[in-house]
């Protein structure tokens, strides 16, 4: 017996012990630091965990990374069709770490998002933000390359899963050396040019962009996405988006062609059309 | 079936260079002796999976024209005839004088087509550089007189009634876009940064003519680099989608028949028109890897709407050093603004002459 505390002191010391206790077996259980304990893909032919499917986000990242409420578009005769919708925001700590000038830069693209936004014009869409378009991707893994194939644009990633090279030469979907990390593929991207934003809301960052990727199978049905991106003329610090991308479960789910070059083509030349003669 | 696919391809083939030709063997053999010996040292190797490898970068330059020339009438030149006329071409294709404007006019008409020198179009592209010069690209070498392997002619079979039909109809519809600077509609598709050549079929560009194949255990990926368009190709046996869906690249399936990966492509938009076809092209292409180095590709075309019977041709790809670089060509597109711009302000210089006012 305990003297000059009370019973529910000693309860709650117990208790305390007790969970204490039970956090550090739990602790000494689990594996690595920062990893609960994980599910475990099936296996590829040579070994490494299979991430080959056809892919999507499914949130309203695209829209802007960052929480936002919905918002009417840009465009009246669009009406309903084209308001934003709302998003809960993909980004860890809600807010970009923006340079004070990147501020007002980033006001800047968002005033001007209907002729500056790469989207509208169909160029490619960068890195992560190919990632999480409304469009799905199809991963097709082999030992030397992890290929990364897009339906927006027909847009590109090559991922050297050996031979890691610095970019020869800037790019729209920049340079991409992978390596796994147990049971997942780290992507470490560079070699942009600086002329892609993260979303349609005028997020952006320069050509020094460097992005880190993290692809964890979580299930049969979907991945856990990490992104980190460090770009020290724009934002203040290393930051980091994350999302579930979801397995398209579509009966024979496939990539279609999405070649919007064509549905561009009056928007960025039909001012340079001859007119008809009289 | 490797010896006759075989035939006439000279394997083992490295960088292509005028002064090796000096040294091809003569005499009456019908294949170099080291080609036979890569072949019996060499073993097909396989993915983790057990399927053929046929990973890796190829390119399908080449110096033999699609259809046989006028004037020949035999399958295969010797090696002399054929190490003489690549020599020529060589040669030809480094005087930019003599530089013919794309690829498809040397491709269409062989050997000597050169456009009139200080034409535009003798002057679109200095072949004598790097990167354009075929001469220093891998290529596999061949001794066929024509891409074309059948019908035993060497060219693309007449037009079908609906063929016919189908061009007369296009060719109003030219008419009615104008001239070519009229609109960024009525340039090419190549122009437009829509789609060059990926096909398929996988036909030679006039520059990087270059692949990327990388397989999965239940996809085939066939990248071109020309203009980025990666085709997936799912090997599960899983039916075609709806013919209400029309693409540029088509949809594939694939499967293996033996050691050789068959793809059969339908649901053309039929926009692209390849030599006249339209939406119901069905194109069936067999990849087999014969060496370390080569990539035997054969199509056929069927296409009764558009040719009086199926045709088919066969290009070896030879192995290149990666990688592919990204072709942001819509990106950059200047060419086409510019172009257009210009022909405005012509235009408009023009009808100010022509109202006898003054331009600024």
């Amino acid at each position: 017996m305990t003297r000059g505390r009370t019973v529910a002191q000693v309860f709650r010391a117990s208790a305390r012990v007790a969970a204490t206790t039970v956090l550090g077996l739990l602790l000494a259980a689990a594996p690595t630091a920062g990893q609960a304990p994980t599910y475990k893909a099936p296996r590829t032919g040579d070994g490494k965990p299979n991430l080959n499917g056809v892919w999507q986000a499914l949130n309203e990242a695209n829209w802007n990374v960052e929480g936002h409420s919905a918002a009417p578009g840009p465009l009246v005769a669009l009406g309903a069709l084209g308001a934003v919708p709302p998003g809960l925001g993909v980004v860890e700590g809600g807010q970009i770490p923006y340079q004070p000038w990147a501020v007002a830069k980033r006001l800047e693209n968002f005033a001007e998002r209907m002729t500056a936004d790469p989207e509208v014009k169909c160029y490619l869409p960068g890195v992560p933000r190919a990632n999480y378009m409304g469009h799905p991707f199809q991963i097709i893994q082999s030992q030397k390359h992890v290929m990364m194939l897009y339906q927006y644009a027909g847009a590109v990633r090559t991922v050297y899963m050996d031979d890691h090279k610095e970019a020869p030469a800037d790019s729209w979907m920049g340079w991409s050396n992978g390596r796994w990390e147990g049971e997942t593929l780290v992507v470490e991207t560079a070699g942009f040019n600086g002329q892609t934003w993260f979303d349609r809301s005028g997020n952006f960052h320069s050509e020094s962009l460097q992005v880190v990727e993290r692809y964890t199978a979580s299930s049969p049905f979907h991945l856990t996405y990490e992104v980190t991106l460090t770009d020290p003329k724009v934002f203040t610090r290393p930051w980091t988006m994350s999302m579930p991308l979801y397995r398209r479960m579509d009966r024979q789910a496939q990539i279609l062609e999405f070649r919007c070059v064509e549905f561009v083509e009056e928007l960025l030349y039909g001012h340079l059309r001859k007119p008809p003669s009289r | 079936m490797h010896r006759r696919l075989a035939s006439g391809i000279l394997t083992g083939a490295a960088v292509f260079a005028a002064a090796a030709l000096a040294t091809a063997p003569v005499g009456g053999q019908s294949r170099p002796r080291e080609a036979r010996e890569v072949r019996k040292t060499w073993t097909l190797p396989r993915t983790p999976d057990g399927h053929p490898d046929l990973q890796g970068f190829w390119t399908n330059a080449t110096f033999t024209p699609l259809e046989r020339p006028n004037g020949i009438t035999r399958e295969f030149y010797s090696p002399e005839e054929a190490a003489d006329i690549q020599r020529r071409e060589a040669a030809r294709l480094g005087q930019q004088a003599d530089a013919p404007s794309t690829a498809g006019q040397w491709l269409a008409n062989g050997p000597g087509a050169a456009p009139k020198p200080g034409t535009e179009a003798d002057v679109h592209y200095d072949f004598s550089q790097f990167g354009l010069d075929r001469s220093q690209s891998p290529i596999a070498r061949t001794l066929r007189t024509s891409l074309i392997v059948d019908p035993p002619d060497g060219r693309i079979p007449p037009l079908s009634a609906g063929g016919r039909q189908r061009a007369a109809a296009r060719a109003e519809a030219r008419k009615e876009l104008g001239g070519r600077w009229d609109s960024a509609q009525s340039n090419e598709l190549d122009d437009r940064c829509i789609i060059m050549g990926a096909g398929p079929p996988l036909m030679p560009q006039g520059y990087n003519s270059n692949y990327q194949i990388v397989q999965g255990r239940d996809h085939v990926m066939v990248l071109a680099e020309m203009l980025h368009d990666a085709r997936v190709i799912p090997l599960d046996g899983r039916p075609q989608v709806s013919k209400n869906i029309r693409q540029w690249m088509g949809s594939s399936r694939g499967r293996w028949e033996g050691d050789t990966l068959v793809v059969e492509t339908t649901n053309f938009n039929g926009k692209v028109g390849y030599r006249g076809s339209g939406e119901n092209l069905r194109v069936i292409e067999r990849f087999t890897r014969i060496a370390d180095d080569t990539l035997v590709y054969r199509f056929t075309l069927d296409d009764p709407t558009t040719w009086t019977r199926p045709w088919t041709a066969e290009i070896a790809m030879a192995k290149t050093i990666g990688p592919l670089f990204e072709f942001a060509c819509h990106e950059g597109n200047y060419g086409l603004l510019n172009t257009l711009r210009g022909a405005r302000a012509e235009d408009k210089k023009r009808a100010d002459e022509g109202a006898g006012r003054e331009t600024k």
